[in-house]
């Protein structure tokens, strides 16, 4: 039982909106979306919930066709951005009006309504409009809202991207296990990979309108099938370097080299793209194999534990993130160190050849 | 289509077809009979081919019609505009004031067309009229029923006393959309008053101001119970506009064949003038988007 | 460029205020410096819009005076303050080109056109822009707007500061990290003073000098992005600060040695008597996991990639802590705080301990 899409696709004008995309997503299952502005996201979940209809494919909901159906007529409950709430109305009632437009009985909406505000903690704020809410208490209106009527699918449009930097970290924490209280089949848009890993569940990375892979979220970040997801799925952006294979030895843009070990094994010989990761980067040996760099220091970032370091190597712009508080002189030159069990490496499609061995290990 | 659709929906639309065909499109179809026509009355129809269309086409009368029509909308369009914006400019932002003005702004345009020129023809009358009083009173030899200059200017003056409060609500409408952050922006980069209308104001108006002008345009185009009833079209033909003149040819002279030819090609010109006015700015505007 | 100072300065939107309540911005004394970067860092609502507004001249404090160098601004209008400012969503001339863009504030003050043009490139070729001088800004991507905002603020060599408000709101995660340094660098070529409104604690540190933390109108504690991490001054900025924020616990604090409902931690300081509620905090990045130490209960484990959060209750107590990558969760949790990185509270305010 589950949301199925079979080669659903979208083009409006002629321009493809959504590449053919097949997708499962089983029941009760935390669902992310994750990906740039103008990925696909939103075009995504239109379709999902019925608003707009796919240009190709079938849209299955527990078995049966639904692709068509109107959005009314569906299970779906959507919440987004903005906090969209009926201003005139206290929450009481704006939790309460997807329950009474379904015609339930007073004591029925009642029940529901404050089971519901208990579990987003709106409960002492029932009779206020929702304007006089804070923000982060608008959101939760919003959600008790999608939540309340027990709609199958609940969709949710980068639901925190208008709250203040805390308030999300609180309500990233709270999501999970409301989602889990609920059964429903949730999904999830967000442009940032930190909020795709606190959410746990599965992922589904998006890039140009294109799915380009769909798993458990820490698998899809630690193993990812190609180096768009990579890109997606690090934040800092992943740092990339030519890397070369010749029998039992790796050398990285023709100065490095290191021991073609592990996964490294067993690809065949060749030009790959080494790819890894900016918290793997470290200023100190820290292990007899790590590869050395000089690196051309750009502008330190420190965030008050850690350290952003800003780096070129070659034509290379590299971003590391290191522990500790270094303030260190832009314009030097740096040695820094990479154990290679922290590299991914792509062929020349992207593709990921050999994932990073510390990947496999975890 | 890309919406999921309901095909019932359209039966919804089924009545308000039904009354457009029968207000709108059935007489359209008697004017068309008439225009291709001769008749005497009795339901007695001759085919006359193009011969009213010719007629008109070649007609003084309605070249001079038409020269005048031109001229008043331009001379309208060329004050309602740039009036309309100086007073949305001055219009208060936010507070009572914003509100008891746009009230009192409004009010011209709540008052019917025929009871727009009544006021004014009495408000001009030399004899009872205030203004007409007042400007003899003060020596200013002013009369609308004798002297064609006078007559232009009470028909001007009319219209943009009744109409430019459209395009100030409008421009006012366009200019509340501008966030305060352009103005802050604006002041920082010690833009002058001309820059910030220009740069900021301007394009963000552009929208609500392409839609008042055009509306001021049909409008104005095919006015005809203000100045007929400040006017009837006089002194002599001076103040004849296309409807007047149509109106005249029509129910006055009892000249069907002519003035259905007349009507039919003064719809067209409408309709082409509107097309080409609604493209360009359209197109202007993707090029720019560009 | 010059220093600006915030002397006795206090605002209330009210215009008889009463108490302190009634005071958006609590009365503060402040010396920024000049070239320095500062983040105003707090919630919505916590007056560091208000404290911009003022220094940016939109809003005139009901007390208190503003001193850019060693002139009296208080009463100047944003326009005699020659400053900058950066929105929090682009704020472009949609009609004009990148250039015009650009060159605007330089045209409108009368610079020649041979300094305007050298400028205007030298500014392009910063923010990475000199391909599309000749485009009209209308069109154009939110963060390449944004960049035009930024590139537009940097153009005057003279300002007296760059103001930018949540300038990274409308961008991308991917794009902060582009628009975050080259701003950093910008800085640093120029040394403009600036000032930055935020309430990303990420941005406000990675941008800042020094943070201007700023809790319920007043400014609860200024410092460099290290100062806040391990000794926040208030337990407002140890819980704003960082991801998961600071562990804090009720606790009874003698000497050296902090009581925790029966367990004794040590303190790696000594504090004579405390008044008020006392409480210790300690961040989750020093919470050692292990085999010894106070017995946790876990509730729940986070993967964030670069390393795990344990959620677990101390005694009933919620407390977090970090699991680095690779490491793994003992089967009978157990927790010790690393030496020297707790810090102590009296009814939310820091005690200095003595070393000892």
């Amino acid at each position: 039982m589950s949301l199925e899409l079979q080669g659903v696709s979208r083009s409006v004008g002629g321009r493809a909106h959504i590449h053919p995309t097949s997708l499962t997503l089983e029941n009760g299952t935390m669902n992310v979306l994750l990906g740039p502005t103008s990925a696909g996201k939103t075009s995504l979940m239109r379709l999902m919930a019925g608003l707009d209809k796919p240009t190709t494919g079938r849209i299955l909901w527990q078995g049966a066709d639904v692709t068509g159906q109107r959005v009314q007529d569906r299970k779906v409950a959507m919440v987004y951005q903005q906090f969209i709430n009926y201003p005139a109305m206290s929450v009481y009632d704006n939790i309460a009006s997807p329950m009474r437009l379904m015609g339930k009985s007073a004591a029925e909406v009642d029940r529901a309504v404050r089971e519901t505000a208990d579990m987003l903690k709106l409960t002492p704020m029932l009779q206020r409009k929702p304007l006089e809410l804070s923000g982060g208490q608008q959101q939760r209106c919003a959600l008790a809202r999608a939540l309340v009527k027990g709609a199958g699918l609940v969709l949710l449009d980068e639901p925190l991207a208008n709250l203040d930097y805390k308030l999300r970290e609180e309500l990233r924490i709270e999501i999970p296990r409301i989602f889990e209280a609920s059964g429903a089949i949730f999904v999830y848009a967000t442009t940032e990979p930190e909020e795709a890993l606190l959410l746990g569940g599965n992922t589904a990375t998006l890039w140009e309108g294109r799915v380009t892979q769909f798993g458990p979220t820490p698998s899809v970040y630690r193993l990812p099938a190609d180096a768009t997801t990579a890109r997606v799925f690090s934040d800092p952006p992943m740092n990339f370097i030519p890397c070369r294979k010749e029998g039992t030895r790796l050398t990285f843009a023709g100065e490095a080299h290191a021991p073609a070990t592990g996964t490294f094994a067993a690809i065949p010989d060749g030009t790959y793209q080494a790819g890894f990761r900016a918290n793997h980067i470290t200023l100190n040996r820290h292990s007899g194999d790590a590869v050395e760099f000089r690196c051309t220091l750009g502008v330190t970032e420190i965030t008050g534990s850690e350290t952003f370091v800003h780096l070129t190597h070659g034509s290379d712009k590299w971003v590391g993130l290191v522990h500790g508080v270094h303030q260190l002189d832009p314009g030097s030159q740096v040695s820094i160190f990479l154990d290679p069990a922290h590299v991914y490496l792509f062929d020349a499609e992207g593709r990921l050849a050999a994932p990073a061995p510390y990947a496999m290990a975890a | 289509m890309d919406k999921t659709q309901n095909n019932k929906a359209w039966f919804l639309v089924l009545p308000v077809l039904v009354l457009v065909a029968i207000s709108a499109v059935l007489p359209l179809m008697t004017v068309v009979n008439y225009a291709f026509n001769d008749t005497f009355g009795n339901n007695e129809f001759f085919w006359a081919g193009l011969e009213w269309f010719e007629e008109m086409v070649t007609s003084d009368r309605l070249h001079e019609a038409l020269g005048r029509q031109i001229l008043f909308s331009a001379i309208i369009l060329a004050i309602e505009v740039p009036l309309g914006i100086l007073i949305a400019l001055n219009m208060p932002k936010s507070g009572f004031w914003a509100s008891l003005v746009l009230i009192l702004i409004s009010l011209p345009l709540l008052i019917p067309f025929n009871v727009v020129g009544t006021i004014w023809q009495i408000f001009g009358r030399v004899d009872i009229g205030l203004l007409g009083h007042t400007l003899a009173a003060i020596g200013i030899d002013y009369n609308y029923t004798n002297d064609a200059i006078d007559a232009w200017i009470t028909v001007i003056v009319m219209d943009v006393w009744h109409w430019t409060s459209l395009v100030a609500l409008l421009a006012y409408a366009g200019l509340q959309s501008i966030p305060q952050a352009y103005y802050q922006a604006a002041k920082i980069d010690q833009a002058t008053r001309w820059s910030v209308f220009r740069y900021i104001e301007l394009p963000k108006m552009k929208g609500v101001l392409l839609i008042a002008i055009l509306l001021r345009f049909m409008d104005s185009f095919m006015i005809y119970t203000e100045p007929f009833v400040v006017t009837g079209g006089g002194p002599g033909n001076s103040t004849t506009f296309l409807s007047i003149d149509l109106a005249k040819m029509a129910t006055g002279q009892f000249d069907l064949g002519p003035a259905a030819a007349f009507s039919l090609m003064y719809f067209c010109v409408i309709l082409l003038i509107s097309w080409v006015f609604y493209t360009v700015m359209t197109n202007l505007d993707r090029e720019e988007n560009r | 460029m010059s220093q600006i100072t915030l002397s006795k300065l206090a605002h209330s939107y009210s215009a008889t205020p009463k108490s302190e309540a009634d005071y958006a911005l609590k009365e503060m004394d402040h010396v920024w410096q000049d070239g320095g970067a500062y983040a105003l860092l707090g919630s919505s609502g916590c007056g560091k819009t208000t404290l911009l507004n003022i220094i940016s001249g939109l809003v005139r404090p009901s007390q208190g005076r503003v001193l850019f160098g060693d002139r009296d601004v208080t009463d100047a209008a944003t326009t005699e303050r020659n400053i900058a400012q950066v929105f929090q969503f682009p704020v472009v001339y949609d009609t004009m080109t990148v250039r015009d863009n650009l060159s605007f504030p330089l045209r409108n003050r009368g610079m020649d056109a041979a300094y305007i043009a050298k400028r205007v490139n030298q500014i392009a070729q910063m923010i990475g822009m000199e391909a599309i001088l000749n485009r009209k800004a209308r069109g154009l991507t939110a963060d390449a707007k944004q960049k035009i905002s930024l590139g537009r603020g940097m153009v005057r060599e003279d300002v007296n500061a760059i103001l930018f408000d949540e300038p990274l709101t409308v961008i991308d995660p991917h794009m902060k990290w582009e628009l975050r340094t080259q701003l950093k660098q910008l800085h640093r070529q120029f040394g403009h003073t600036m000032i930055y409104v935020t309430h990303d604690q990420t941005e406000a540190l990675t941008f800042a000098d020094k943070v201007v933390v700023m809790y319920d109108g007043r400014v609860v504690q200024m410092g460099t992005p290290e100062d806040l991490f391990e000794t926040p001054a208030h337990t407002f900025v140890g819980y704003f600060i960082g991801s998961p924020g600071m562990n804090l616990f009720d606790a009874e604090v003698t000497g050296t040695e902090a009581r925790l409902q029966g367990a004794t931690v040590s303190l790696g300081a000594a504090y004579g008597p405390i008044k008020g509620r006392t409480q210790i905090g300690i961040r989750p990045e020093y919470v050692v996991l292990g085999d010894e130490g106070l017995p946790i209960d876990v509730k729940r484990v986070e993967d964030v990639g670069r390393h795990r959060i344990v959620r677990a209750s101390l005694n009933g107590q919620p407390l977090n802590a970090i699991l680095p990558e690779g490491a793994s969760l003992p089967s009978d949790p157990r927790v010790t705080f690393a030496p020297g990185r707790t810090n102590v509270y009296a009814d939310d305010w820091r005690v200095q301990g003595r070393a000892v």
